[in-house]
Protein backbone atom coordinates (compact mmCIF):
# COMPACT_ATOMS: atom_id res chain seq x y z
CA UNK A 1 0.00 0.00 0.00
CA UNK A 2 1.75 3.31 -0.71
CA UNK A 3 0.77 5.69 1.91
CA UNK A 4 0.86 9.01 0.19
CA UNK A 5 -1.94 11.80 0.31
CA UNK A 6 -2.24 15.34 1.48
CA UNK A 7 -3.03 16.55 4.63
CA UNK A 8 -6.18 18.01 3.92
CA UNK A 9 -7.38 14.40 3.92
CA UNK A 10 -5.35 12.82 6.52
CA UNK A 11 -3.81 14.98 9.28
CA UNK A 12 -0.63 14.75 11.15
CA UNK A 13 -2.52 13.26 14.20
CA UNK A 14 -4.22 10.48 11.77
CA UNK A 15 -0.87 10.13 10.96
CA UNK A 16 0.82 9.49 14.02
CA UNK A 17 -2.32 7.09 14.66
CA UNK A 18 -1.36 4.74 12.21
CA UNK A 19 2.24 4.51 12.47
CA UNK A 20 1.87 4.18 16.40
CA UNK A 21 -0.83 1.33 15.27
CA UNK A 22 0.94 -0.65 12.87
CA UNK A 23 4.32 -0.39 14.54
CA UNK A 24 6.05 0.75 11.62
CA UNK A 25 9.58 1.58 10.97
CA UNK A 26 10.65 4.43 8.28
CA UNK A 27 9.98 8.07 7.50
CA UNK A 28 7.59 10.30 6.80
CA UNK A 29 8.65 12.76 4.26
CA UNK A 30 5.97 15.81 4.30
CA UNK A 31 6.29 18.62 1.95
CA UNK A 32 4.75 21.55 3.67
CA UNK A 33 4.07 25.52 2.28
CA UNK A 34 7.53 26.14 2.74
CA UNK A 35 9.45 23.50 4.27
CA UNK A 36 10.17 19.68 3.80
CA UNK A 37 10.12 17.36 6.55
CA UNK A 38 11.47 14.33 7.51
CA UNK A 39 10.12 12.31 10.95
CA UNK A 40 11.10 8.98 11.30
CA UNK A 41 9.68 6.28 13.32
CA UNK A 42 11.28 2.83 14.64
CA UNK A 43 8.57 0.35 15.56
CA UNK A 44 6.10 2.68 16.01
CA UNK A 45 7.67 5.46 18.40
CA UNK A 46 9.29 8.30 17.14
CA UNK A 47 13.31 8.29 16.39
CA UNK A 48 14.03 11.71 14.91
CA UNK A 49 12.49 14.36 13.25
CA UNK A 50 13.97 17.20 10.80
CA UNK A 51 12.41 20.28 9.14
CA UNK A 52 13.83 22.04 6.31
CA UNK A 53 17.43 23.14 6.24
CA UNK A 54 17.51 24.45 10.01
CA UNK A 55 20.45 23.57 12.11
CA UNK A 56 19.99 20.70 13.81
CA UNK A 57 23.44 19.73 15.09
CA UNK A 58 23.54 18.62 18.58
CA UNK A 59 24.97 21.26 19.61
CA UNK A 60 22.52 24.01 18.37
CA UNK A 61 19.29 21.81 20.42
CA UNK A 62 21.71 22.12 23.20
CA UNK A 63 22.08 25.64 23.02
CA UNK A 64 18.57 25.94 21.86
CA UNK A 65 17.36 23.97 25.20
CA UNK A 66 19.75 26.05 27.62
CA UNK A 67 21.93 23.28 28.30
CA UNK A 68 25.09 25.08 27.04
CA UNK A 69 25.75 28.87 27.14
CA UNK A 70 26.28 30.96 24.39
CA UNK A 71 29.86 31.28 24.88
CA UNK A 72 30.45 27.13 24.76
CA UNK A 73 28.25 27.17 22.06
CA UNK A 74 30.52 29.33 20.02
CA UNK A 75 33.58 27.48 21.40
CA UNK A 76 32.21 24.10 20.47
CA UNK A 77 30.85 25.48 17.14
CA UNK A 78 35.01 26.41 16.42
CA UNK A 79 36.95 23.44 18.03
CA UNK A 80 34.80 20.69 17.45
CA UNK A 81 33.12 21.52 14.42
CA UNK A 82 34.06 18.28 12.58
CA UNK A 83 32.69 15.98 15.43
CA UNK A 84 29.54 13.97 14.56
CA UNK A 85 26.74 14.71 17.33
CA UNK A 86 27.40 11.42 18.65
CA UNK A 87 31.12 11.75 19.06
CA UNK A 88 30.17 15.48 20.91
CA UNK A 89 27.79 13.83 22.84
CA UNK A 90 29.89 11.01 24.24
CA UNK A 91 32.74 13.90 24.84
CA UNK A 92 30.36 16.51 26.67
CA UNK A 93 29.23 13.33 29.15
CA UNK A 94 33.01 11.88 29.52
CA UNK A 95 33.96 15.71 30.04
CA UNK A 96 31.49 15.69 32.68
CA UNK A 97 29.64 18.94 31.47
CA UNK A 98 25.97 16.74 30.62
CA UNK A 99 24.29 13.59 31.39
CA UNK A 100 22.79 11.19 29.01
CA UNK A 101 19.69 12.44 30.35
CA UNK A 102 20.45 15.94 29.65
CA UNK A 103 21.49 15.52 25.99
CA UNK A 104 18.64 12.50 25.21
CA UNK A 105 16.04 14.82 26.72
CA UNK A 106 16.85 18.06 24.68
CA UNK A 107 16.95 16.26 21.55
CA UNK A 108 13.63 14.94 22.01
CA UNK A 109 12.12 18.40 22.89
CA UNK A 110 13.57 19.41 19.70
CA UNK A 111 11.89 16.77 17.94
CA UNK A 112 8.45 17.25 19.75
CA UNK A 113 8.54 21.24 18.95
CA UNK A 114 8.78 19.81 15.15
CA UNK A 115 5.87 17.96 15.22
CA UNK A 116 4.23 20.75 17.02
CA UNK A 117 5.24 22.88 14.36
CA UNK A 118 3.38 19.85 11.64
CA UNK A 119 0.25 20.13 13.67
CA UNK A 120 -0.26 23.52 12.04
CA UNK A 121 0.45 22.62 8.67
CA UNK A 122 -2.96 21.80 7.09
CA UNK A 123 -1.88 21.65 3.51
CA UNK A 124 1.14 19.60 2.26
CA UNK A 125 1.98 16.19 0.29
CA UNK A 126 3.22 13.45 2.53
CA UNK A 127 4.49 9.66 1.91
CA UNK A 128 6.00 7.16 4.37
CA UNK A 129 9.40 5.56 3.35
CA UNK A 130 9.99 2.66 5.26
CA UNK A 131 13.43 2.39 4.05
CA UNK A 132 14.67 5.67 4.74
CA UNK A 133 16.34 6.14 8.33
CA UNK A 134 18.01 8.91 9.68
CA UNK A 135 21.94 9.21 9.21
CA UNK A 136 24.30 6.69 11.04
CA UNK A 137 25.91 9.73 13.17
CA UNK A 138 22.48 11.56 13.97
CA UNK A 139 20.97 10.73 17.59
CA UNK A 140 17.75 8.99 17.92
CA UNK A 141 15.17 8.51 20.62
CA UNK A 142 12.40 6.20 21.39
CA UNK A 143 9.37 8.02 22.24
CA UNK A 144 6.30 6.63 22.41
CA UNK A 145 3.52 8.05 20.20
CA UNK A 146 0.63 8.29 22.69
CA UNK A 147 1.07 11.52 24.17
CA UNK A 148 1.61 13.27 20.91
CA UNK A 149 -1.38 11.88 19.82
CA UNK A 150 -3.28 12.97 22.53
CA UNK A 151 -2.09 16.67 21.99
CA UNK A 152 -2.80 16.71 17.97
CA UNK A 153 -6.24 15.37 18.77
CA UNK A 154 -6.70 18.69 21.02
CA UNK A 155 -5.05 20.82 18.72
CA UNK A 156 -7.37 19.60 15.80
CA UNK A 157 -10.42 20.37 17.78
CA UNK A 158 -9.59 23.92 18.84
CA UNK A 159 -8.77 24.32 14.74
CA UNK A 160 -12.25 23.08 13.57
CA UNK A 161 -13.53 25.32 16.14
CA UNK A 162 -11.81 28.22 15.40
CA UNK A 163 -12.62 27.20 11.62
CA UNK A 164 -16.21 27.43 12.32
CA UNK A 165 -15.98 30.39 13.86
CA UNK A 166 -14.33 32.18 11.19
CA UNK A 167 -14.65 30.43 8.49
CA UNK A 168 -12.96 32.55 5.55
CA UNK A 169 -9.89 34.43 5.84
CA UNK A 170 -10.99 36.33 2.62
CA UNK A 171 -13.02 38.57 5.18
CA UNK A 172 -11.47 41.90 6.46
CA UNK A 173 -11.97 43.64 10.08
CA UNK A 174 -12.98 46.38 11.59
CA UNK A 175 -13.76 47.76 14.67
CA UNK A 176 -16.57 46.77 16.50
CA UNK A 177 -19.21 49.92 17.08
CA UNK A 178 -20.28 48.85 20.12
CA UNK A 179 -20.33 51.14 22.91
CA UNK A 180 -18.23 50.91 25.68
CA UNK A 181 -15.50 49.00 23.98
CA UNK A 182 -11.98 51.50 24.02
CA UNK A 183 -8.98 49.76 22.78
CA UNK A 184 -6.81 51.89 25.56
CA UNK A 185 -8.67 50.12 28.42
CA UNK A 186 -8.10 46.41 27.18
CA UNK A 187 -4.80 45.01 27.18
CA UNK A 188 -3.68 42.79 24.26
CA UNK A 189 -0.64 40.59 23.66
CA UNK A 190 2.05 41.87 21.39
CA UNK A 191 0.86 39.44 18.54
CA UNK A 192 -2.95 41.15 18.59
CA UNK A 193 -1.64 44.18 18.25
CA UNK A 194 0.14 43.53 15.09
CA UNK A 195 -2.90 42.27 13.89
CA UNK A 196 -4.96 45.19 15.22
CA UNK A 197 -2.31 47.83 13.31
CA UNK A 198 -3.32 46.34 10.23
CA UNK A 199 -7.09 46.42 11.23
CA UNK A 200 -8.94 48.62 7.94
CA UNK A 201 -11.50 47.05 5.85
CA UNK A 202 -9.07 47.02 2.63
CA UNK A 203 -6.76 44.34 4.61
CA UNK A 204 -8.68 40.43 4.13
CA UNK A 205 -7.72 38.64 7.28
CA UNK A 206 -5.41 36.76 4.86
CA UNK A 207 -3.54 39.36 3.99
CA UNK A 208 -3.19 40.89 7.67
CA UNK A 209 -1.48 37.18 8.63
CA UNK A 210 0.67 37.52 5.80
CA UNK A 211 2.06 41.25 6.53
CA UNK A 212 2.41 39.45 9.92
CA UNK A 213 3.82 35.92 8.67
CA UNK A 214 1.45 34.13 10.74
CA UNK A 215 0.35 30.89 9.76
CA UNK A 216 -3.81 29.81 9.56
CA UNK A 217 -4.12 28.82 13.20
CA UNK A 218 -2.17 31.45 14.94
CA UNK A 219 -4.35 34.48 12.89
CA UNK A 220 -7.42 33.09 13.31
CA UNK A 221 -6.39 32.44 17.13
CA UNK A 222 -5.64 36.35 17.16
CA UNK A 223 -8.97 36.99 15.23
CA UNK A 224 -10.75 34.82 17.84
CA UNK A 225 -9.79 36.32 20.84
CA UNK A 226 -10.36 39.80 19.66
CA UNK A 227 -13.95 38.99 18.47
CA UNK A 228 -14.90 37.48 21.73
CA UNK A 229 -13.91 40.23 23.53
CA UNK A 230 -15.74 42.46 21.60
CA UNK A 231 -12.90 44.44 19.67
CA UNK A 232 -13.19 44.02 16.08
CA UNK A 233 -16.35 42.45 14.00
CA UNK A 234 -16.09 40.77 10.61
CA UNK A 235 -16.75 42.60 7.40
CA UNK A 236 -16.91 42.28 4.12
CA UNK A 237 -13.30 43.59 2.82
CA UNK A 238 -14.13 47.06 0.23
CA UNK A 239 -13.58 46.24 -3.49
CA UNK A 240 -14.45 42.60 -2.93
CA UNK A 241 -17.17 42.23 -5.59
CA UNK A 242 -20.68 42.74 -4.17
CA UNK A 243 -23.63 40.37 -4.48
CA UNK A 244 -23.66 38.18 -7.99
CA UNK A 245 -26.19 40.13 -9.70
CA UNK A 246 -27.12 37.90 -12.64
CA UNK A 247 -28.59 38.96 -15.75
CA UNK A 248 -32.09 38.58 -16.06
CA UNK A 249 -31.52 36.16 -18.52
CA UNK A 250 -30.37 33.03 -15.53
CA UNK A 251 -33.09 30.62 -15.98
CA UNK A 252 -32.97 30.22 -11.91
CA UNK A 253 -36.00 31.88 -10.29
CA UNK A 254 -34.92 35.38 -9.13
CA UNK A 255 -31.37 35.35 -9.66
CA UNK A 256 -31.15 38.75 -9.41
CA UNK A 257 -32.28 40.59 -6.15
CA UNK A 258 -34.38 42.95 -8.04
CA UNK A 259 -35.57 42.11 -11.17
CA UNK A 260 -35.75 45.88 -11.69
CA UNK A 261 -32.81 48.19 -11.61
CA UNK A 262 -34.18 51.85 -10.97
CA UNK A 263 -34.54 52.62 -7.83
CA UNK A 264 -38.24 54.19 -7.31
CA UNK A 265 -38.91 51.29 -9.35
CA UNK A 266 -37.20 49.42 -6.70
CA UNK A 267 -38.92 50.48 -3.96
CA UNK A 268 -42.38 50.11 -5.63
CA UNK A 269 -41.74 46.67 -5.62
CA UNK A 270 -40.65 46.23 -2.41
CA UNK A 271 -43.61 48.03 -0.87
CA UNK A 272 -45.64 45.62 -3.07
CA UNK A 273 -44.40 43.13 -1.54
CA UNK A 274 -45.33 44.66 1.63
CA UNK A 275 -48.70 45.42 1.03
CA UNK A 276 -49.10 41.74 0.20
CA UNK A 277 -47.86 40.03 2.98
CA UNK A 278 -49.78 42.11 5.40
CA UNK A 279 -52.84 40.97 3.48
CA UNK A 280 -51.55 37.30 4.21
CA UNK B 1 -43.70 37.83 -15.02
CA UNK B 2 -41.08 38.95 -12.31
CA UNK B 3 -39.51 37.37 -9.48
CA UNK B 4 -38.03 38.05 -5.94
CA UNK B 5 -36.12 35.13 -3.80
CA UNK B 6 -35.58 35.71 -0.42
CA UNK B 7 -33.55 32.92 1.97
CA UNK B 8 -34.51 31.22 4.92
CA UNK B 9 -31.74 29.52 6.55
CA UNK B 10 -30.74 28.47 9.84
CA UNK B 11 -28.97 24.88 11.83
CA UNK B 12 -30.77 21.78 11.85
CA UNK B 13 -34.47 21.57 13.02
CA UNK B 14 -34.38 25.25 13.79
CA UNK B 15 -38.16 25.22 12.39
CA UNK B 16 -37.39 26.72 8.33
CA UNK B 17 -39.58 24.46 6.88
CA UNK B 18 -41.91 25.01 8.80
CA UNK B 19 -41.85 28.87 8.33
CA UNK B 20 -42.36 28.43 4.59
CA UNK B 21 -45.20 26.12 5.01
CA UNK B 22 -47.04 28.81 6.76
CA UNK B 23 -47.54 31.20 4.59
CA UNK B 24 -46.45 29.56 1.02
CA UNK B 25 -49.98 29.23 -1.04
CA UNK B 26 -48.53 26.06 -2.45
CA UNK B 27 -47.76 23.06 -0.70
CA UNK B 28 -44.24 23.92 0.29
CA UNK B 29 -42.17 21.82 -2.63
CA UNK B 30 -40.00 20.24 0.46
CA UNK B 31 -37.31 17.76 -0.69
CA UNK B 32 -37.17 15.82 3.02
CA UNK B 33 -35.85 12.28 4.03
CA UNK B 34 -36.46 10.29 6.70
CA UNK B 35 -33.31 10.45 9.00
CA UNK B 36 -31.25 7.45 9.65
CA UNK B 37 -28.58 8.85 11.38
CA UNK B 38 -29.02 8.27 15.38
CA UNK B 39 -27.27 11.57 15.96
CA UNK B 40 -29.96 13.88 14.34
CA UNK B 41 -32.91 11.92 15.36
CA UNK B 42 -34.62 14.18 16.95
CA UNK B 43 -37.43 14.59 14.68
CA UNK B 44 -38.53 12.22 11.72
CA UNK B 45 -37.58 14.12 8.42
CA UNK B 46 -34.99 16.75 7.66
CA UNK B 47 -34.59 19.01 4.12
CA UNK B 48 -32.05 17.53 2.18
CA UNK B 49 -31.71 19.98 -0.87
CA UNK B 50 -34.26 23.05 -0.18
CA UNK B 51 -37.52 23.84 0.71
CA UNK B 52 -39.47 26.38 -1.87
CA UNK B 53 -42.32 28.22 -0.79
CA UNK B 54 -44.33 31.04 -3.20
CA UNK B 55 -46.51 34.16 -2.69
CA UNK B 56 -47.80 35.55 -5.51
CA UNK B 57 -48.24 39.54 -5.06
CA UNK B 58 -50.00 40.41 -7.80
CA UNK B 59 -50.37 39.70 -11.92
CA UNK B 60 -46.48 40.25 -12.55
CA UNK B 61 -45.05 39.84 -9.06
CA UNK B 62 -44.03 36.54 -7.55
CA UNK B 63 -41.75 36.26 -4.39
CA UNK B 64 -39.94 32.95 -3.54
CA UNK B 65 -39.26 31.46 -0.31
CA UNK B 66 -36.04 29.16 -0.03
CA UNK B 67 -35.05 26.97 2.42
CA UNK B 68 -31.83 25.67 3.38
CA UNK B 69 -31.08 22.45 4.05
CA UNK B 70 -30.01 22.52 8.02
CA UNK B 71 -27.46 19.37 7.92
CA UNK B 72 -24.14 20.64 7.37
CA UNK B 73 -23.34 18.10 5.20
CA UNK B 74 -25.52 19.79 2.66
CA UNK B 75 -23.80 23.44 2.94
CA UNK B 76 -22.72 23.41 -0.56
CA UNK B 77 -25.86 24.31 -1.56
CA UNK B 78 -26.13 27.76 0.57
CA UNK B 79 -24.15 29.90 -2.19
CA UNK B 80 -25.83 28.45 -5.00
CA UNK B 81 -29.16 29.05 -2.85
CA UNK B 82 -27.87 32.41 -1.79
CA UNK B 83 -27.47 33.83 -5.16
CA UNK B 84 -29.28 37.01 -6.22
CA UNK B 85 -31.71 36.80 -2.81
CA UNK B 86 -33.21 40.15 -1.94
CA UNK B 87 -32.70 39.32 1.69
CA UNK B 88 -32.66 36.48 4.59
CA UNK B 89 -33.55 35.00 7.91
CA UNK B 90 -31.61 32.76 10.10
CA UNK B 91 -33.73 30.73 11.95
CA UNK B 92 -32.28 29.92 15.24
CA UNK B 93 -33.76 27.31 17.46
CA UNK B 94 -34.31 29.27 20.72
CA UNK B 95 -34.32 25.79 22.80
CA UNK B 96 -31.63 24.90 21.71
CA UNK B 97 -28.28 26.87 22.98
CA UNK B 98 -26.07 23.72 21.38
CA UNK B 99 -27.15 24.88 17.93
CA UNK B 100 -26.47 28.80 18.75
CA UNK B 101 -22.66 28.69 17.43
CA UNK B 102 -23.50 27.21 13.88
CA UNK B 103 -26.45 29.47 13.43
CA UNK B 104 -24.14 32.16 13.91
CA UNK B 105 -21.11 30.58 11.32
CA UNK B 106 -24.17 30.06 9.01
CA UNK B 107 -25.00 34.07 9.15
CA UNK B 108 -21.60 34.81 8.79
CA UNK B 109 -21.06 32.28 5.80
CA UNK B 110 -24.14 34.32 4.32
CA UNK B 111 -23.23 37.73 4.89
CA UNK B 112 -20.31 36.85 3.01
CA UNK B 113 -21.88 35.90 0.74
CA UNK B 114 -23.67 39.02 -0.10
CA UNK B 115 -24.24 42.27 1.41
CA UNK B 116 -28.10 42.06 1.66
CA UNK B 117 -30.17 42.56 4.53
CA UNK B 118 -31.10 40.15 7.04
CA UNK B 119 -32.65 39.30 10.38
CA UNK B 120 -32.51 36.59 12.60
CA UNK B 121 -35.54 35.02 13.48
CA UNK B 122 -35.34 33.43 17.29
CA UNK B 123 -38.26 30.59 16.90
CA UNK B 124 -40.10 28.24 18.91
CA UNK B 125 -40.90 31.49 21.22
CA UNK B 126 -43.98 29.41 22.32
CA UNK B 127 -41.96 26.42 24.08
CA UNK B 128 -41.10 26.75 27.65
CA UNK B 129 -37.91 25.73 27.04
CA UNK B 130 -37.01 28.79 24.87
CA UNK B 131 -34.16 31.57 25.42
CA UNK B 132 -35.75 34.84 26.25
CA UNK B 133 -35.25 37.00 22.48
CA UNK B 134 -32.54 39.56 23.88
CA UNK B 135 -30.42 36.36 25.68
CA UNK B 136 -30.21 34.52 22.08
CA UNK B 137 -29.32 37.92 21.11
CA UNK B 138 -26.35 38.06 23.03
CA UNK B 139 -25.56 34.29 23.02
CA UNK B 140 -25.11 34.70 19.17
CA UNK B 141 -22.98 37.58 19.57
CA UNK B 142 -24.81 39.99 17.27
CA UNK B 143 -23.91 43.37 16.98
CA UNK B 144 -26.73 45.92 18.42
CA UNK B 145 -28.04 47.20 14.54
CA UNK B 146 -28.57 43.82 13.79
CA UNK B 147 -32.42 42.90 14.07
CA UNK B 148 -33.44 39.82 16.18
CA UNK B 149 -37.31 39.25 16.35
CA UNK B 150 -39.37 36.28 18.24
CA UNK B 151 -40.83 33.89 16.15
CA UNK B 152 -43.64 31.29 16.40
CA UNK B 153 -42.93 29.54 12.79
CA UNK B 154 -46.48 27.34 13.13
CA UNK B 155 -48.00 30.76 13.55
CA UNK B 156 -48.92 32.44 10.74
CA UNK B 157 -49.22 36.45 12.15
CA UNK B 158 -46.18 35.93 13.77
CA UNK B 159 -44.38 34.57 10.57
CA UNK B 160 -46.03 37.58 8.68
CA UNK B 161 -44.34 40.27 11.12
CA UNK B 162 -40.88 38.60 10.37
CA UNK B 163 -40.71 38.67 6.98
CA UNK B 164 -41.93 42.26 7.27
CA UNK B 165 -39.65 43.45 9.61
CA UNK B 166 -37.34 42.11 6.88
CA UNK B 167 -39.02 43.87 3.82
CA UNK B 168 -38.49 47.22 5.92
CA UNK B 169 -34.77 46.78 6.29
CA UNK B 170 -34.62 46.13 2.53
CA UNK B 171 -36.67 49.46 2.49
CA UNK B 172 -34.35 51.19 4.77
CA UNK B 173 -32.04 50.15 3.08
CA UNK B 174 -32.79 51.58 -0.53
CA UNK B 175 -33.56 54.70 1.07
CA UNK B 176 -30.10 55.18 2.17
CA UNK B 177 -28.37 54.75 -0.90
N1 LIG C 1 -42.85 24.62 19.40
C1 LIG C 1 -42.49 24.94 18.16
N2 LIG C 1 -42.01 23.99 17.34
C2 LIG C 1 -41.64 24.33 16.09
C3 LIG C 1 -41.75 25.65 15.63
N3 LIG C 1 -41.29 25.69 14.36
C4 LIG C 1 -40.91 24.43 14.04
N4 LIG C 1 -41.12 23.61 15.09
C5 LIG C 1 -40.85 22.17 15.14
O1 LIG C 1 -39.46 22.01 15.07
C6 LIG C 1 -39.14 20.86 14.31
C7 LIG C 1 -38.23 21.23 13.15
O2 LIG C 1 -38.94 22.03 12.21
P1 LIG C 1 -38.57 22.04 10.64
O3 LIG C 1 -39.42 23.06 10.02
O4 LIG C 1 -38.58 20.68 10.08
O5 LIG C 1 -37.08 22.54 10.75
P2 LIG C 1 -36.03 22.75 9.55
O6 LIG C 1 -35.25 23.93 9.95
O7 LIG C 1 -36.71 22.77 8.25
O8 LIG C 1 -35.15 21.46 9.70
P3 LIG C 1 -34.10 20.84 8.64
O9 LIG C 1 -34.68 20.98 7.29
O10 LIG C 1 -33.97 19.43 9.07
O11 LIG C 1 -32.86 21.59 8.86
C8 LIG C 1 -40.45 20.27 13.83
O12 LIG C 1 -40.80 19.24 14.73
C9 LIG C 1 -41.40 21.44 13.94
O13 LIG C 1 -42.70 21.02 14.17
C10 LIG C 1 -42.28 26.64 16.53
O14 LIG C 1 -42.41 27.82 16.24
N5 LIG C 1 -42.60 26.23 17.77
MG1 LIG D 1 -36.44 21.68 6.61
Amino acid sequence: MALKGNLRDFTITQLLNLVNLARKTGSLIIEGPTDVAQVTFRDGKLAFARLGQTDSSLATILHLNQKITAGQYRVIKERAGKMTDKELGLLLINAGYLSQEDILGSVQQYFIAIIRQLYTWVDGFFRFQPDLMPPEDKITVRLDLENLIIEGSRQMKEQEQLQEEIPSLDMALKFSERPGTNLRNVSLSVEEWRVVSYINPKNTIRQIAKANKMNDLAIRRVVFSLLQAGLVQLARPEGMPVAPVTSSSSSRPGAAPLPVTNKEEQKSLVNRLISRIRSL
Amino acid sequence: MQTVKMVITGPFSSGKTEFIRTVSEIDVVATERKISSEVEKIKESTTVAMDFGRITVDDDLVLFLFGTPGQKRFDFMWEILSEGMLGFIVMVDSTRPETFREARTILETFKAYAPTPYIVAANKQDSPDAWEVEDVKHALRLDPEVKIMPCVARNKESVKTVLLELLYGILAEMEKN
